[in-house]
């Protein structure tokens, strides 16, 4: 396999990204809005009891994991869809570049720029969140090893499960918007953590976290085994809607 | 250079290729003549390595087209211009030939001096930073064949690179070919334009799911019905048509003073004709050849098939 071909092509889709507002919106200014008013509704919640808060600071993080599987889906679709949507998948495949090679491409053009923005945003998240709870806890709560394992860990997998679910999702629907509707399914399993989080009924700390990433991980190998199947010329050319 | 024998394929029933041969030499420009459905885009699939064989065998420059370790290498010396040009609207025409320059393998040299002589060939040098979404159909027509050319391939596949362009538009696209075929690059071409095919193949191959006819252009129509004399009368009568029937001719149509006549060398038994008809007190007005058309052999195969 050769990367730099992959990594050709994820370039070529940067430039059309550039071109895309939406997906420029999406990928920079939602993370960015996130970063901001996630810590300000913490300042603005005083007197929250410090164990309290630890819950509350670790679920909020836990969101910019839904967002890193949200965005990723947007760029994958125009990703993939865009080049079915433009008929540049017949020239594309007619080069010699192996079935493998075109598919990294694609996922690095899906995750790299979600993941740069998200962690980005969670600097700023976690700046921003440190000077806000720092009269209250009395030292600063981030880093710490569960917003770790969620920036190195869960959100690249949530991100790469997003890329795979693209994938699959692009064999079967012609539109990027239908493609990005069915893909935010993907937020569902994340969002349902977040909210059984918020309400208290898991915490999400250390040994929580291993266990999401552990099933995370399996998701995504059963899912690229899924997507490398579905990801050949012959399926896109014969059997690709 | 391109070699193929009882090439199949199947799509769950349907067979859209049946047990096509031909060959193609260096150098050459082979047409493939047929409907909608007939099966030409699939052909031109298999020969790509874009999609598999059900069975039989083909061979591009000795590479096995079945074979996965020799299609990169088929890929890295075919150009394929498919049907839709399906070329990046966001980016400019240089953008987009330089990705797929990349792609190819060109080194960064040879790319950039291959995109500007490709673009000032085909006028398009001045509209290298605009963005293809911008072009017309025939600029963006121009651009596809560009962008197969990139790479210096051997072998051009052209799936209808006239289709929808307008007559000048089409004219620039077809006189490239015929400067791409003085260079001796191979060139399969897929057309459902007959006057195309005549004006550019060598070989012409008439494909309706199985290959129908192949052969030259005059090799086709003179598959239709051989050649036939016309010859316009003052007047024709019995004593005419006796004298003809003596010279042992083909098969003779009267129709208001003109005579068909079936002949199997012109110019032999055109003065003996012109004889006859002058000795049995005919006056000829004029004597011309019937030539049946690529458009003639095409029907008969269709229609027959």
């Amino acid at each position: 396999m050769k990367l730099w071909k992959s990594w050709v092509i994820a370039a070529k889709d940067f430039s059309v990204f550039r071109n895309k507002k939406s997906v420029i919106y999406s990928v920079v200014l939602l993370p960015f809005v996130v970063s901001i008013s996630l810590p300000i509704a913490i300042g603005s919640g005083q007197g929250i009891p410090p164990v309290l808060l630890s819950e509350l600071l670790n679920s909020f993080s836990f969101f910019f994991i839904i967002l890193a599987a949200s965005l990723t889906t947007v760029i994958a679709s125009y990703s993939l869809i865009g080049e079915k949507v433009e008929k540049s998948i017949e020239p594309l495949l007619a080069t010699p570049t192996t079935d493998g090679e075109i598919l990294l491409g694609k996922c690095f053009a899906a995750f790299l720029p979600t993941i740069i923005s998200i962690y980005v945003g969670l600097v700023i998240f976690m700046v921003l969140t440190d000077i806000m709870t720092y009269k209250t806890l009395g030292y600063f709560y981030f880093p710490n090893w569960d917003i770790a394992i969620m920036i190195l860990i869960i959100t690249p997998l949530a991100s790469i499960l997003s890329v795979e679910l693209g994938v699959i999702i692009s064999s079967r629907v012609n539109d990027v918007r239908s493609a990005q509707q069915l893909g935010q399914l993907v937020i569902i399993p994340f969002f349902g953590v977040y909210i059984l989080s918020q309400i208290g009924f898991i915490s999400l700390h250390i040994n929580n976290l291993l266990i999401i990433s552990g099933i995370l991980l399996v998701i995504d190998l059963v899912l690229f085994y899924i997507s490398t199947i579905t990801f050949n010329r012959e399926e896109i050319l014969t059997n690709w809607k | 250079m391109i070699d193929v024998e009882n090439l199949t394929r199947v799509f769950g029933d349907v067979t859209a290729v049946d047990g096509i041969t031909f060959h193609v030499n260096e150098g050459e420009i082979f047409g493939f003549l047929g409907p909608n459905g007939a099966g030409k885009t699939t052909t031109v699939r298999m020969l790509s390595c874009l999609i598999s064989k059900t069975s039989g065998e083909a061979h591009i420059a000795d590479y096995d087209v079945s074979n996965d370790s020799d299609s990169l290498k088929i890929r890295k010396i075919i150009g394929l211009v498919p049907d839709n040009v399906g070329l990046y609207e966001e980016l400019s025409a240089y953008r987009n030939l330089d990705f797929y320059g990349k792609l190819y393998e060109c080194p960064e040299q040879r790319r950039k001096e291959n995109i500007e002589r490709l673009l000032r060939m085909l006028e398009l040098w001045d509209k290298r930073d605009v963005k293809v979404g911008t072009f017309s159909k025939g600029m963006k027509q121009k651009l596809a064949v560009i962008r197969a050319l990139i790479h210096d391939p051997e072998i051009l596949f052209l799936d209808e690179p006239t289709v929808n362009l307008d007559p000048e538009s089409s004219k620039i696209v077809r006189d490239f070919i015929l400067e791409l075929k003085e260079e001796k690059k191979t060139i399969f071409l897929n057309t459902h334009n007959l006057d195309e095919a005549q004006r550019l193949c060598d070989k012409i191959g008439i494909l309706n799911t199985k290959l129908r006819a192949i052969g030259t252009p005059e090799e086709l129509e003179e598959s239709v019905w051989g050649k036939k004399t016309v010859i316009q009368l003052e007047q024709v009568n019995k004593v005419i048509l006796k004298a003809l029937d003596k010279l042992s001719l083909g098969k003779i149509v009267h129709n208001n003073n003109k005579l068909t006549i079936d002949v199997v060398n012109p110019e032999l038994d055109n003065p003996n004709i012109v004889n006859a008809i002058v000795g049995a007190g005919g006056h000829v007005q004029y004597v011309t050849e019937l030539s049946p058309t690529l458009e003639d052999a095409y029907l008969k195969f269709v229609r027959k098939s």
